[in-house]
C-alpha cells in the first residue's frame, strides 16, 4: 500500500490546499477514495490526488551568517521611527 | 408483533400492479436489500479507506431504493417507507443474489461486480423508459453508479487471477444471470466473459423465490419500525 497526499480545490481559481493523506493500492484506488473522503459532500471542485514518494520536501534553511534582514522578523521599525521622530522633533 | 403492523401494511404481493410499477419495485428491492448487506461491512472493513468507500457506496444504493420506492409509491397509492418496511419478506421482489450472507471479502466484491454490470444493463433499459419521470430517475441513479462501477472494476482487475476470487464469482454468476430479464443475461454473459448456458437453475435462483437468509434480515431491517407501529419518525 502506497500513502498518498490529497490536495483539495474549494471553488474555481482558488488555490489546492493540502486536504490529507490516505492509503491506497493503485492511482486508481486512490482516485476512488480521495473522492470518497474530499469530494463527497461538495466541499472539493477538484483534487490533485499525490504519491508520497513524490513529493520533494524542503526542510533545511541555513542562515549562518544571521543575514536577519531577509526574514520577516528581521527589520523592526519600532526603534527606527522612535529615533527618526525625536530627530525631526516630533517624538 | 407481525399482526401489529398489518393494519398498515400494503399487500402489493396480492394486488395486480403494471408492469412498470413491478419493474420499479424489484430494482427498488434489489438496491434497499444489497445495500443492506454492503452496509454490514461498516466498521469491519479490509481497511479503513475502503470501509468508508464501500459504506458510501451501501448508502447510495439505499438512497437510490429509497426514490424508486418514491416514483412505485405513487402508483400503487402507498409511502415509500411502507413498500421498505412494511411487507412480509416473501413479497419483497428482489433477486436471490442480493440476499446472500457473504462475510467473505471475495464473495461480497465478486457480488458487487456482477451485480454492478448487471444493474447497468437493466437501467439502460429504464432510460429508454416511456413515463419521464422514470427515464429521470433512471438517468441520476445511473450517474452515481458509473462510481459504483469504476469501484467494482477496479476491485476485480485487481483479484482477477486470485483463486479465491475466481471461485466466488463462479459461485455467484449463476445468481447474477437469474437477476436479470432473460432478454439481457446474453449481454451479462459477455462482459463477465461467462457462458449464459451455465444460468440459472429453475426455480430457487429466479427472481420471485427468496433464501432463507431474508427473513433474518428482514426481521433486523424492519425491528425498529415494528416496534412502535405507525409511529411519524
Amino acid at each position: 500500500m502506497t500513502v498518498w497526499e490529497v490536495f483539495r480545490q474549494e471553488r474555481k481559481g482558488q488555490p489546492f490546499q493540502h486536504a490529507g493523506a490516505l492509503t491506497a493500492p493503485d492511482e486508481r484506488f486512490a482516485e476512488e477514495y480521495a473522492r470518497e473522503q474530499y469530494g463527497r459532500r461538495g466541499e472539493s471542485v477538484a483534487l490533485w490526488v499525490v504519491p508520497r514518494e513524490a513529493v520533494h520536501e524542503v526542510d533545511e534553511f541555513p542562515d549562518e551568517l544571521q543575514r536577519n534582514y531577509h526574514r520577516v522578523d528581521g527589520y523592526p521599525l519600532k526603534e527606527k521611527l522612535r529615533e527618526a521622530r525625536a530627530r525631526a522633533g516630533t517624538g | 408483533m407481525r399482526r401489529a403492523y398489518a393494519a398498515h401494511r400494503v399487500p402489493v404481493g396480492r394486488v395486480s400492479v403494471t408492469p412498470t410499477a413491478e419493474q420499479l419495485l424489484a430494482i427498488a428491492d434489489d438496491e434497499l436489500i444489497l445495500g443492506w448487506r454492503d452496509s454490514e461491512w461498516t466498521g469491519i472493513a479490509p481497511f479503513l479507506e475502503e470501509d468508508v468507500a464501500f459504506s458510501s457506496i451501501a448508502q447510495n444504493e439505499i438512497g437510490h431504493a429509497r426514490a424508486l420506492y418514491e416514483l412505485a409509491a405513487r402508483e400503487l397509492g402507498t409511502t415509500a417507507d411502507e413498500l421498505a418496511f412494511d411487507r412480509a419478506p416473501q413479497e419483497y421482489r428482489c433477486a436471490p443474489l442480493v440476499e446472500l450472507r457473504l462475510p467473505d471479502w471475495a464473495d461480497t466484491i465478486a457480488r458487487h461486480w456482477l451485480y454492478e454490470l448487471a444493474d447497468e444493463l437493466r437501467l439502460q433499459v429504464l432510460k429508454t423508459s416511456d413515463d419521464r419521470d422514470v427515464a429521470g430517475l433512471a438517468e441520476k441513479i445511473d450517474r452515481e453508479e458509473a462510481y459504483h462501477r469504476i469501484h467494482a472494476q477496479m476491485w476485480a482487475d485487481r483479484l482477477a487471477g486470485e483463486p479465491r476470487f475466481e471461485a466466488a464469482v463462479e459461485r455467484l454468476w449463476p445468481a447474477a444471470l437469474a437477476a436479470l430479464p432473460e432478454d439481457l443475461r446474453a449481454r451479462l454473459a459477455e462482459r463477465v466473459g461467462r457462458d449464459v448456458a451455465r444460468g440459472p437453475q429453475p426455480g430457487a435462483l429466479a427472481r420471485g423465490n427468496h433464501t432463507a437468509e431474508l427473513p433474518e434480515l428482514w426481521e433486523e431491517m424492519t425491528m425498529v419500525r415494528r416496534s412502535v407501529p405507525g409511529a411519524a419518525w
